[in-house]
Formats: structure tokens, sequence, C-alpha cells
């Protein structure tokens, strides 16, 4: 079963109609430049394989409106073969009964020996697999501007004490230390990379994976919402409602000298003509851990041979080689699988598959809370809420830690 | 028969459709949000009663506290400031000025724009780096202050202006035809028994407008409790969650968070509050014609 794809369109060739065509229809929200140009790379290595693509691309609100369009379907009965889901998601989908079971294609392929074990996790449901991962975005990225660290003699931070540290340096100088977009989930993003490095990797699985309630009302928290009480000191007035990629800008443009983003920042840079360990720095925020965000797509439940056979097609192939590695150039995040040649990809990313695969060794390959990788919406959402809510308010650490306690229960 | 039938039953059967699809679109579907706020549904809708559990958990979250008690220091605001505003330009206007006619479509025109439009344009405005702060710094007074929008505190009060700025040209119709709809004959008698302008519009002219500001009144309060696209355009709900409407939680919950259940129990409270502004609008209203 290794040429899976091969088979299929010899068996669709051979027996003309008869067969099944391979039939997907793709639920997927990327719409923009270099998002829709890496579904078109499985979209054409899907029509090579003899298969029929329904492309149904649904922008807006950061796949809120697929979200609907998926739950209009679902509702009618007539679910897409494939939608772009992640985490947690995928799961609250399969409880409601509507996901299929790809095992077949996934232990032909033997998706176990390739892909990190907690990334596989968000793939299975009950033990079997019901969805394939497309890419691996790293969260817990710190990216800098070369030359106002070298001009003002900063080295990249290895605590958040240097860090600390650096941004009142390079303040008393007049540059903006950490350019940020005061949006609920950016500050979440910047919150998730402190606590990571303030509760460790242990202590950021019980936080924000189990909801140890222990763990979220800990000193180390406090000190966590401390630190983001600092942090709040290093941003410029003007912060409210701005996009990430204008902060990212700010760093490209020598205003500001550190942003805290996923990798997904990275492609502004290089879409800007910025050469990575040049122009711009990338360096994992402190402490350990890699905290990923990870895209995949759920197969949902068909009927019929060429819709299933369809499935299998596009399953395979989204996790075959070719397209991990071709996507991923294009997106800016590495292959979820770990035996792609990076031969091509840039230092960043290199970095990143190098944590990656330490970090899964050492059990500190983690899932982005931010993001909707560790929790349910309900539950991140109340998080995130206090969150933003302490970030832009002078609420003190102690008030926050215990509104986060009380919001996670309440939003169970 | 049949066309003795038709007589008497056309205009039954005309209105049937219309009236089915609202007795369904309309009611059903609050009956079906009443169910469901009463439900544990998260992603997709359930159907077993489960008490009143979303409402405790939604009067136990503080952002629901921060946007509900924010519809009312909006709405209030908005629709008293509106119609002051509103009330002021209209007798202006009714002086007899010159070229009334350009002045009124200057003020009207805010309303043809879309609330996204106006959202977006105060956001440029008031942004301290980019807007009027940074235009009046640029003048030479660096200390000029005016950072309503990145300030959690007075973020909602950007919204009302916003809001008002949008809808007092209307408001201004509304009046200016009411103030035009008074009967002549009074003021002239008042005028020659010598009472000053201003008794004239304190006692005669604005008692008599009481309907126009009922209308104005129920207009607003409802522009008030649906509002979203203004806070969606100009703050997004930030800074934080502080310019939140009940609006935008019912929609966060439902489309964001997967909390269907949530959402239902939210809009149900909108409802009520819609309910205690319109019930005794009805009601006084059809008291009225019963008489």
């Amino acid at each position: 079963m290794k040429n899976f794809a091969i088979t299929v369109s010899a068996i669709a060739m051979l027996a003309g109609t008869a067969h099944a065509n391979p039939e997907a229809e793709v639920l997927h929200w990327w719409t923009s430049g270099g998002e829709a140009k890496s579904v078109a790379v499985l979209q054409q290595e899907f029509a090579d394989n003899g298969g029929t693509w329904t492309d149904m691309p649904v922008a807006g609100g950061g796949g809120d409106a697929a979200m609907q369009a998926l739950r209009a379907r679902v509702l009618a009965g007539n679910a897409p073969t494939a939608v772009q889901l992640k985490g947690p998601a995928i799961q609250e989908w399969y409880e409601e009964g509507v996901l299929a079971d790809i095992s077949a294609v996934a232990e032909a392929e033997g998706w176990a020996d390739v892909l990190p074990a907690s990334i596989a996790g968000h793939m299975k449901c009950d033990g079997s697999w019901c969805a394939a991962p497309v890419n691996v975005h790293r969260v817990d990225w710190i990216w800098a501007n070369a030359d106002v660290l070298e001009s003002n003699g900063i080295a990249m931070p290895n605590t958040w004490e240097e860090f600390n540290a650096a941004a009142e340096k390079l303040q008393a100088a007049g540059i903006i230390p950490l350019a940020h977009g005061g949006q609920a989930w950016q500050d979440a993003t910047v919150f998730e990379a402190v606590a990571l490095g303030i509760l460790g990797p242990d202590g950021f699985r019980k936080a924000f994976v189990d909801l140890d309630e222990a763990t979220l009302t800990s000193p180390e928290m406090v000190a966590v919402f401390d630190q983001m009480r600092t942090m709040r000191g290093f941003v410029d007035p003007n912060f409210p409602g701005r996009d990430w990629n204008l902060a990212t800008a700010m760093v490209m443009n020598g205003e500001a000298a550190f942003q805290i983003m996923g990798d997904w920042a990275k492609g502004e840079f290089l879409a800007a003509g910025k050469a990575p360990g040049e122009d711009f720095l990338c360096a994992s925020v402190p402490g350990d851990g890699f905290l990923y965000n990870v895209d995949s797509f759920a197969m949902f439940a068909v009927d019929g041979d060429d819709k299933q056979a369809g499935q299998a097609l596009l399953a395979e192939l989204i996790v075959g080689q070719n397209f991990q590695k071709v996507f991923n150039l294009n997106k800016g995040s590495i292959p979820a699988r770990t035996d792609v040649s990076l031969d091509d990809f840039d230092s960043c990313a290199n970095l990143s598959a190098d944590d990656m695969a330490a970090s899964n060794e050492g059990g500190s390959l983690l899932p982005s809370y931010a993001h909707g990788m560790a929790l349910r919406g309900a539950q991140s959402g109340a998080i995130t809420d206090v969150v933003t809510s302490h970030f832009n308010s002078d609420m003190s650490s102690e008030d926050a830690v215990a509104q986060l306690a009380a919001a996670v229960a309440n939003s169970m | 028969m049949s066309v003795k039938f038709l007589e008497d039953h056309l205009p039954k059967l005309m209105l049937a459709p219309s009236f089915i699809a609202m007795l369904i679109f309309v009611y059903g579907f609050i009956g079906w949000t009443a169910w469901v706020s009463l439900t544990r549904s998260r992603l997709l809708p359930k159907y077993e009663l489960d008490g009143i559990i979303q409402y405790e958990r939604l009067f136990a979250s503080l952002r629901w506290d921060t946007a509900f008690s924010n519809l009312f220091i909006f709405g209030g605001l908005f629709i008293v400031i509106a119609m002051i505003l509103g009330l002021i330009l209209a007798i202006f206007l009714d002086q007899n000025i010159r070229s009334e006619g350009a002045i009124r479509t200057i003020y009207l025109y805010p309303m043809a724009l879309s609330m996204i439009v106006t959202g977006t344009a105060w956001k440029w405005i008031l942004n301290p780096g980019l807007g009027l702060e940074a235009m009046v710094r640029g003048w030479g007074f660096e200390n000029f202050t005016f950072d309503w929008l990145v300030n959690p505190d007075m973020a909602i009060y950007t919204v009302v202006l916003a809001a008002i700025w949008q809808s007092s040209g209307f408001v201004m119709a509304l009046f200016l035809a009411g103030l035009r709809s008074v009967d002549g004959e009074i003021i002239k008698a008042a005028q020659i028994d010598g009472i000053p302008n201003w008794r004239i519009y304190s006692a005669i002219i604005i008692p008599s407008m009481a309907p126009i500001f009922l209308s104005a009144f129920i207009v607003l309060a409802h522009l008030a409790i649906k509002s979203f696209d203004l806070v969606i355009a100009l703050t997004g709900g930030g800074p934080g969650f502080s310019t939140d409407l009940p609006a935008t939680y019912m929609f966060a919950m439902a489309f964001s968070r997967g909390d269907i259940g949530q959402a239902a129990s939210s809009a149900m409270v909108m409802m009520g509050v819609v309910f205690a502004i319109v019930v005794p609008y009805l009601y006084s209203e059809l008291r009225v014609k019963n008489d």
C-alpha cells in the first residue's frame, strides 16, 4: 500500500467509471497570498493523482466564518470531505459523531513513526486516526531587529530578567522595546510565552492543558502576571487594536526592538526582503519548551466510494513528504513529519525543527493555549478574557490569578 | 361559492404566507433560542434541558458584567445626548435661516454611512499616534492628550461619540418635521401676546411634540441595543474587553468559542431589555386606540 495513490489511480484507469474516482470537497480558510499558494500545491497534487478537488474556501474571522459554514453543512447532513480544523476542536467534532476513521491510510503510511507523539495525539479520536497534520507553527518565538540590538550592545535574552534589563536599556535609548498589538489573541500569545518561561514545561502543562487549580492560583502564576505588568511598560502607548503584522513592521524598520509572535511573523520579514540572522534574529523565548500550533485537516464521515477514496488519497498526500515540504516552504512553518529534509529551509526553520525534536524527547513539546491547541474554545476564551483584561487595566496580579481560577471554573 | 369565498378570504390568504413566515422565523426562533439557553449546548445545539445553568454562568462572567453595564452607559448617553443635540439643531434650523436645505443635508448625511465606515473613520481620528492627538501635538501643544480610544476606562465613550455623530442628524430631521407640524396659529397668537421665543418653545412647541420624542427614543434605543458593527470597527471590543456590548459578547460566544448555550442566554437577556422598553410603548399606544 506504499503507493496507494498510484494504485487508486491505476484502478480508476483500468476500471473506467465503474470504480472509485477520488473526489474531495475541502473546506479551509487559507485564502491570502502565501496560504492560497500553499493550498494550490495540494490541489495540484490531488489532481495529478486522478482526483477531483472541489475547493470550498471560506475567508473571514480567523476561521470563524468557515466554522459557521461547517456547522450549517453538518446540521444539514452533508459534511465536506475534509475540513481545516485543529487541536481540541477535532475532538469536539468527533464527539458530535461526524468524523471518519482514516486509520487504514495512517497505518499503511506509518504516520505513528514519523509524527511526534504529542502532535499525533491531536490527530487521533479514541485511538483511531481522524485527522491529518499539515504543519507545525512554533508560537514561542522572539523576533528582533539585528541592527538595533547591535548598536545598543544587547544580546538575545536568555532569561526574563535579561529581557527586562535589555528593554530598559532600549527604552532609555528611545526605542520601543516590545512591538505589540493590543488584540486579545496577541495578549494571550505574549502571556503564554511568559508563562512557559516562568512556570516551566510541567507547570505550563498543568495550568493550560490540565487546568489544575493549584497551578492556576500558584505564586508562580502571580509572577507570570507580574511579568506581564512589567511588559506592559515596554510597549508604546498606541498599541491597542494594532494588527500583528504592523507590529512586525515596527521591528523591521527599527522603531521597536523585539516582538513575541509565532513564526508566521517570519513571512513578513522574508516578504520585505530581510534575511534571517542578518537583518532580523529569531530565538525561542526565555525558558525551556516548545509551543506548537499545528494546522490539520479533519476527515468527516462521507458516503460513497468516490468520496471515501478521495478522502484516503487526500490524507495520504497531506502527510506525504513532498507536500509537507513544499507547503511549509510557502507558509513559513516546518513539516509535521520529522523525516523531511530541511536543506531548503532557512535557519529559523531549522532551529525550530531541532528544538521540536529535542522537546519531543524531553517531554516539553506543548500545545499552544493561545492558538486553540491546548483547550476548547470556552476554556481558552475564559483565560484570554482575564489575561487581556489584566494587561489593559491596572488590575493586581493577585486579583488576576483569583479571576483566572473563577473564570476557568465558570467556563466548564 | 368560489368567488364569494375569495372575496371574503382574499386578504387573509394574501397575508397568510408572511404571517406564517413571521411566526416561524421570528417567534419560532425566539422560542428555539429560549430552549437552547436552558441546555448545555456547546459546539452544536443540544435539546436536553438543564435548568438555568447558562444564566448562572452568564451572570458570573466578568466579561458579561462589562458588556451589560456598557449597554446602559452607551445606551443612556447615546439616546439622551443624540436627542438633545438633535433638538437643538432642529430648533436652530427652524429659525428660517438661509440655505436651510443644504445645512439639513450636511447634518443628515452621516446617517447614510454604514456603521463600519463611521467606526473606521473615528478609529483613525481618535488614534493618538495618527489622529487628533498627533495633529494638535504637531501644532506645538506637546502636552495635549486625547487618548480615550486606548484608555480602557474611557474607550466606551468614544463609541458613544461616534454613534452620536452618526445619528443626531437623523434625530434632527425627526424633530424638524415635528416642529413644522405644530399649528402656526397657536405660535402666532403667542407671539402677539408678546411671549418670548424660548417660552414658546418650552411651553408650547416641545410639549406638543411628545409623540416625536417617543418615536425618536424607540428608534435610538433599538439602535443602541443591537449595536455591533460600530464597536467591531471602532475598538474591536478593546482595549481588553472594555468596550464589549451584549451583541458582541453573544457573537463571540456563538461563533468563536463554540458556546452556543451561553450565546443563547445572553441573547435572551438582550431581548428582555428590548421588551422592557417596547412593551410599555406598545401598551400606551394600544390603550390610546382603545379609549
